[in-house]
């Protein structure tokens, strides 16, 4: 490990390292964007790093550095960094865009992850916060890129049509003189597969979850967090246990009780099964939050002569409402997203939710511009939710399974 | 007489229990109908021969109609028995005749007349029983006989065995699960997702954690960002992965070829053992938030104290993390990983909807679906749940000790 702990050295590894990390961004990025062909030249990124990556003592101006390298870059790499197009030419407006932000992001970058290293010797200190430094834009760039992609193409594709899907899988520019023509697949969603029922039915059946699921759980979860009485701690204990059972394990007996009494193909019967899976883990976030309220307002309001269930209306409740705000949200992202018990219950079209919608799309009949339309229109709702109330959310995920 | 303290219950307790008791027993009854139930009758299930016609109990299907030749009025039934081997006992067919109706010949002879109409009954209908009878009526108006009679609908009663119900039991499903090298592999494939599914989710979301643990701007929109892959339906975005690695026409394939990486497009969700990975690392990139938003929560509840006095004490990043944030993260990780090992055991969705158990996917969960709906035989899909149940009555054993430990439950 001594060996590394020079600034030269580091520097040109941990270059070689974000350039490559950083070519290969811009080249799928480019890529997605524009469909045309870019590819990343490993041993000439690998080479520029090396090269130009180690640590100066007096830095110039950015402002005079990325042109100077992007003009070297693009003269001596005889277009094999940026762009690699078959024929595309370096004068060509994606690759001077590409060359150029390749230069920013690899000199700016590795301006940020040397901070003030020096070239000379190095400390344990200074070489590993380069490295986290390095670590950290890897870090962010992977991230980014694993979680944006999928939803990137399910949105793209969406509004594509067969023809240009086959003909370059890669290309997601988009057409914009269509104008609202772009949106062709969700017209037909709504027009023609009933999407704008499925979309009403998930709602239903999402909101008369939570209310039936609320209505079972507060008066549960004050029970487990206030009173005394014998079982409370295995109570408390073994609520999760339900947590943990299969649904595909329920799913077998409930699906032959449901055929034998005719509840297949009903909101009822759909509502018999939803809440039940999250009447116990909405019970015990409730009974955490309950815990931590103070008891006294309670006891004053019993003093007071308010009875027990006076006073989880009026004193508890209303102190709860954040965590009955996540709760809910949980609960209802919950039910909104359920597939498996949809589909093995729900066969008549007028009955279906979104997602059991969705799932009648995924035939070879059906261009897949309209699965991914239909995705979309299932996505799109909860995410807006979500990040409209993330506080929320986030508190109700965390809350869902572990304390503090 | 020296005071002491009450002894049971005071009436206030009782009370107060009785109320707890009250306000416990909705959750309580809904769960016991919904989860325990169902347990139970898993378990009965998995010792029954049934398979998937069986849930719709044999029964002879009647079909009346009036033949009208030169004159000569006929009624007929045409009956049926559903089943091609049950035989359904104690059948009795009643029909009203209409007014204006009467019998004109002789009755077949299993028929007589009463007051209310006409009954039929047999001791025995055989399984594939078909049989018509026919006799003779005169009416008063004959063009209008056919809807008259046909107004009536003929009821028909029997008993059959029902196979849910009845005392047959057998172990032939748990043979069949068990027999062969299929429930091995099967086993293996569920150990090899359960495992790296976890174990991948947990580092993956350690490390995104430590990066998202320090405030910059727009550390709030990464976060929320970072979670999109777990609040989506999971329809949604399976499909999206589909669809991105599609063989044919998938994007990731189009860049790995032109990227140069691969010659031909790879068949990610269809070859052997790299749908299988691919499987491994949905499950991984899907629920890497939620370890991610514990891990980050239990991070910024720990004392900052502490890395000022390793700082003053010249420990370096590496040092810090290792000897004073994995310590202080151990609890929520080891409570995590049980969690987490649980639930993907347990998963469903994601792998029947990426490859539907094909191409060397097929796990526990997905095994009872294919028994019970692809094969047909509830049994056996229910002998597979029963073994997944005690593979979790194991689990959950294990859980408690550590979470008790861990949380203090």
């Amino acid at each position: 490990m001594k060996l590394f702990y020079w600034g030269w050295l580091t520097g040109a590894i941990l270059g070689a390292l974000w350039m490559l990390t950083v070519a290969t961004t811009i080249a799928v990025v480019m890529s997605f964007a524009t469909g045309e062909a870019f590819r990343p030249q490993l041993w000439y990124c690998t080479l520029w790093g090396l090269v130009f990556g180690r640590p100066y003592d007096r830095p110039r101006s950015l402002l005079i550095n990325v042109p100077l390298f992007a003009a070297v870059m693009g003269y001596f790499s005889n277009y094999q960094i940026g762009s690699l197009a078959f024929d595309a030419d370096i004068f060509s407006p994606s690759a001077i865009l590409s060359i150029l932000t390749l230069s920013l992001a690899f000199l700016g970058g590795m301006r940020i992850i040397y901070g003030d290293l020096p070239s000379g010797p190095l400390t344990r200190h200074e070489f590993e916060d380069a490295v986290i430094r390095f670590l950290t834009g890897f870090g962010y760039i992977f991230f980014t890129a694993i979680v944006a992609i999928p939803f990137y193409v399910m949105v793209m594709t969406s509004l594509k049509n067969q023809q240009q899907l086959v003909a370059n899988p890669l290309d997601f520019s988009l057409d914009l003189s269509q104008g609202w023509g772009l949106f062709r697949s969700y017209v037909e969603l709504f027009r023609d597969f009933n999407f704008g029922t499925y979309l009403l039915n998930s709602l239903i059946i999402s909101v008369l979850t939570v209310v039936i699921t609320l209505a079972f759980s507060i008066p549960g979860a004050y029970a487990v967090a206030r009173l005394r009485f014998k079982g409370q701690a295995l109570f408390s204990r073994s609520i999760l246990l339900i947590y943990m059972v299969p649904i595909i394990v329920l799913a077998l007996p409930i699906y032959i009780a449901f055929s034998m009494t005719g509840l297949r193909n009903t909101f009822v019967g759909i509502l018999l099964i939803y809440p039940v899976t999250t009447i116990p883990v909405a019970l015990y976030m409730l009974q955490g939050y309950f815990r931590g309220l103070p008891y006294e307002v309670e006891e004053a309001g019993l003093m007071d002569g308010l009875s027990r269930l006076a006073v989880i209306w009026k004193i508890t409740l209303p102190l709860a409402l954040p965590a009955l705000a996540s709760v809910s949200l949980y609960v209802f992202m919950i039910a909104w997203n359920e597939f498996l018990l949809a589909f093995m219950l729900l066969d008549d079209p007028s009955k279906f939710t979104l997602t059991r919608g969705i799932s009648s799309l995924n035939s070879s009949e059906i261009p897949r511009q309209h699965l991914m339309a239909g995705s979309v229109v299932a996505t799109v709702p909860i995410m807006a939710l979500f990040l409209g109330l993330e506080r929320f959310m986030t508190k109700g995920l965390t809350a869902g399974s572990v304390k503090g | 007489m020296t005071p002491s303290p009450p002894k049971g219950m005071t009436p206030l307790a009782r009370r107060e229990a009785r109320l707890a008791w009250g306000l416990l027993a909705p959750t309580l009854i809904s769960v016991a109908a919904v989860v325990v139930l169902p347990l139970l009758a898993v378990f009965w299930i998995s010792f029954k021969p049934i398979g998937l016609a069986d849930l719709r109990p044999p029964q002879v299907l009647i079909r009346e109609s009036l033949r009208d030749r030169d004159g000569a009025l006929t009624v007929e039934y045409r009956l049926r028995n559903s089943s091609q081997d049950v035989e359904i006992r104690n059948v009795v067919l009643t029909d009203t005749l209409p007014e204006g109706v009467r019998v004109a010949g002789a009755l077949p002879g299993p028929c007589h007349l009463n007051d209310a109409g006409l009954i039929c009954s047999f001791d025995s209908v055989p399984g594939g029983f078909r049989d018509r009878l026919r006799f003779a009526v005169e009416a008063d108006d004959p063009e209008h006989a056919e809807e008259l009679v046909e107004l009536s609908e003929p009821q028909i009663r029997g008993t059959a065995p029902n196979v849910l119900t009845n005392l047959t039991f057998t172990t032939e499903n748990f043979r069949k699960v068990f027999d062969g090298g299929q429930f091995l592999n099967v086993l293996g494939v569920t150990l090899f997702y359960t495992i790296f599914g976890t174990v991948g989710a947990l580092v993956v979301g350690l490390m995104a954690a430590l990066l998202l643990n320090k405030s910059f701007k727009g550390q709030g929109i990464l976060r929320g960002l970072y979670l999109f892959p777990y609040v989506a339906p999971i329809i949604a975005v399976a499909f999206s992965w589909l669809i991105l690695f599609d063989p044919f026409s998938g994007s990731a394939n189009a860049l790995l070829i032109q990227m140069g990486v691969t010659e031909e497009a790879i068949n990610f969700f269809g070859e052997k053992p790299l749908a299988l990975i691919m499987v491994t690392v949905f499950e991984i990139w899907r629920y890497f938030p939620l370890s991610f938003l514990f891990i980050l929560a239990r991070m910024q509840s720990i004392d900052s104290e502490m890395y000022e006095a390793a700082d003053m004490d010249g420990a370096s990043p590496f040092q810090k993390f290792w000897y004073l944030s994995l310590p202080q993260l151990l609890g929520i990780l080891s409570v995590l990983f049980l969690l987490r090992f649980i639930w993907t055991f347990n998963k469903f969705d994601d792998i029947f909807l990426l490859t539907g158990g094909n191409a060397g996917t097929r796990t526990l969960t997905v095994d009872v679906y294919e028994q019970a709906f692809a094969i047909s035989n509830i049994g056996a899909g229910a002998a597979v749940a029963v073994v997944i149940f005690l593979c979790l009555l194991l689990f959950s054993v294990f859980f408690f000790r550590v979470m008790s430990r861990e949380e203090g439950l």
